[in-house]
């Protein structure tokens, strides 16, 4: 080996690209297992309800299963952006190779863009790969494909800062999980991907409003058929703060080195 | 010129453990220095505050001139750590692994460095292989070469040798050897006490978060000459190491 030092000095780009590179090869590498096997539980979701619930209409004049494929669609790019984030810091810091990026000359903005910007990438290849195989049942409309992306990004990048923050946060797996299952599957189930909040009592569609997962997949909704619970424009700047507020408390964990270094 | 290490009054507590009062110290460029103690001196506190793993509650720290928490940019391009647990990510083959930490430091087009590498520290007909697969051996060879696919100047090795078998100590200490004859500066803190008076050109040792010692191998020796254990032969660094710690004056 060659004299390191004597090299010609080398240039310093930004450590960004390869770790978004790298996040996104960790989940291509277990495809069967983050891509295929979401699909499927959507597939089965879709036939078990919109069998059992064949002939109600929504809106007054979508059938339940047209109704339905937006929902498991936003709801599948939600729990997959969240999956991603969190399971790989968990993992990272269990096993210990977060040194590696750790060592790096990466910062807080950097560390947040990769993790975030591979869960967007991971949540919506699912998602894609769901309309694609419930469109089979029949292709919901497109009315506005810029709500849909607008919504499904906004979507996903809340949940993989949500992921990262319950990464960063949890020291064990059960933490983790505790996480995902009394808060992320709740909000995620309670906010409309099996109904429309009209059909719930007067108290259940308060509650409804609390819940900033509604109007990711309200709005998400509307983008199909130009039709929603509320206005898009609010789900907008709810969805648009929810982000921003999430975002800022991921991006402060990792600038102050929270249970990272210590 | 910069030292290659600056460390000036550092302190840490982990709550009501002091895990280091007051260290200061300065490493030049080209040592080979070694950093000893007992477990639970410091020697890891010491190393994850240089790298910015932890941060200090007092005191400032620098490699080549480099603030590592206000210059962390500069201060971690100048340091290649190679961490005492034998960590790994089981996703990846070995030549991903070592292209992945390249390009965490920004680094492109950076394969003939990686080749060179894999080659002087034979892993390269394990390059395509994962991770899980290699033996402790060679995990520990792929960790050495992640901490150089950077370049560094500054080579920290905090325990490279624990656990590892014989043959593979000697290559590693070869290959570490030529490091610093090439002009790159290393600290290495061992319990393997021979290798650090075989290899090191000074030494600190490290009690109870404090220094108790610091001088060149050869003064260490000659002070504590006269205290070998059973009274016959040659006074080494184990004899020179217990006497300290066990309270011996300087």
């Amino acid at each position: 080996m060659k004299n390191a030092l004597n090299k010609p000095i080398l240039e310093y780009g930004s450590g960004f690209p390869t770790l978004l590179r790298k996040e996104i090869k960790r989940f291509y590498k277990v495809a069967f297992q983050t891509v295929a096997a979401p699909v499927l539980t959507a597939i089965l979701y879709l036939m078990i309800f919109g069998h059992v619930l064949e002939g109600k209409e929504i809106y007054g004049r979508l059938s339940y299963t047209a109704f339905l494929i937006p929902g498991l669609v936003m709801m599948t790019v939600l729990q997959n952006a969240f999956a991603n984030t969190s399971s790989s810091l968990i993992q990272s810091k269990v096993t210990g190779n977060l040194v590696f990026v750790l060592l790096a000359p990466l910062s807080h903005f950097e560390f947040y863009a990769a993790y975030i910007l591979a869960a967007v990438f991971r949540g919506i290849v699912v998602g894609l790969g769901v309309f694609l195989i419930t469109a089979w049942y029949g292709l919901p409309d497109l009315e506005y494909p810029l709500w849909i992306m607008v919504f499904a990004f906004l979507g996903a990048a809340i949940l993989g800062s949500l992921g990262l923050i319950a990464g960063i946060w949890a020291d064990k797996y059960d933490q983790l999980a505790g996480f995902q299952n009394f808060f992320i599957m709740p909000a995620t189930m309670l906010s409309g991907v099996f109904y429309s909040i009209h059909s719930l009592p007067p108290a259940w569609q308060m509650v409804s409003h609390f819940n900033p997962f509604f109007y990711m997949i309200d709005g998400f909704r509307y983008g199909f058929f130009g039709v929603s619970d509320i206005s898009p424009w609010t789900s907008l700047v709810i969805v648009g703060s929810f982000f921003l507020v999430v975002s800022a408390i991921a991006l402060r964990m990792l600038q102050k080195g929270y249970k990272l270094r210590h | 010129m910069h030292p290659a290490i600056s460390i000036k009054n550092i302190s840490k507590n982990y709550g009501a453990l002091q895990a280091l009062d007051d260290v200061s110290l300065a490493i030049e460029p080209g040592e080979f220095f070694g950093l000893l103690g007992p477990n639970g001196a410091g020697k890891t506190t010491l190393i994850s505050i240089l790298a910015g793993l932890v941060k200090a509650d007092h005191g400032h720290a620098a490699i080549m001139g480099a603030d590592v928490q206000k210059n962390f940019r500069d201060a971690r391009r100048m340091l290649g750590v190679v961490p005492q647990e034998l960590v790994f990510d089981p996703f990846f083959t070995v030549r991903e692994t070592l292209h992945f930490q390249s390009g965490y430091f920004g680094i492109k087009n950076n394969d003939a460095w990686i080749d060179e590498i894999m080659a002087a520290l034979d892993l390269t007909n394990k390059a395509d292989s994962n991770m899980r697969s290699l033996s402790g051996g060679m995990k520990r060879r792929v960790l050495v070469a992640q901490a150089l696919v950077h370049r560094p100047p500054v080579i920290i090795l905090d325990e490279p040798t624990a656990g590892v078998d014989v043959e593979l100590r000697q290559s590693l200490w070869q290959f570490i050897s030529r490091l610093n004859q090439d002009g790159h500066t290393i600290v290495l803190t061992t319990h393997y006490l021979e290798e650090a008076e075989a290899l090191c050109q000074r030494i600190a040792m490290l009690k109870q978060g404090k220094i108790v010692a610091l001088d060149t191998t050869a003064n260490l020796l000659t002070r504590y000459g006269s205290v070998k254990k059973d009274g016959e032969g040659k006074t080494d660094l184990e004899d020179v190491f217990v006497n300290i710690m066990s309270g011996g004056a300087l």
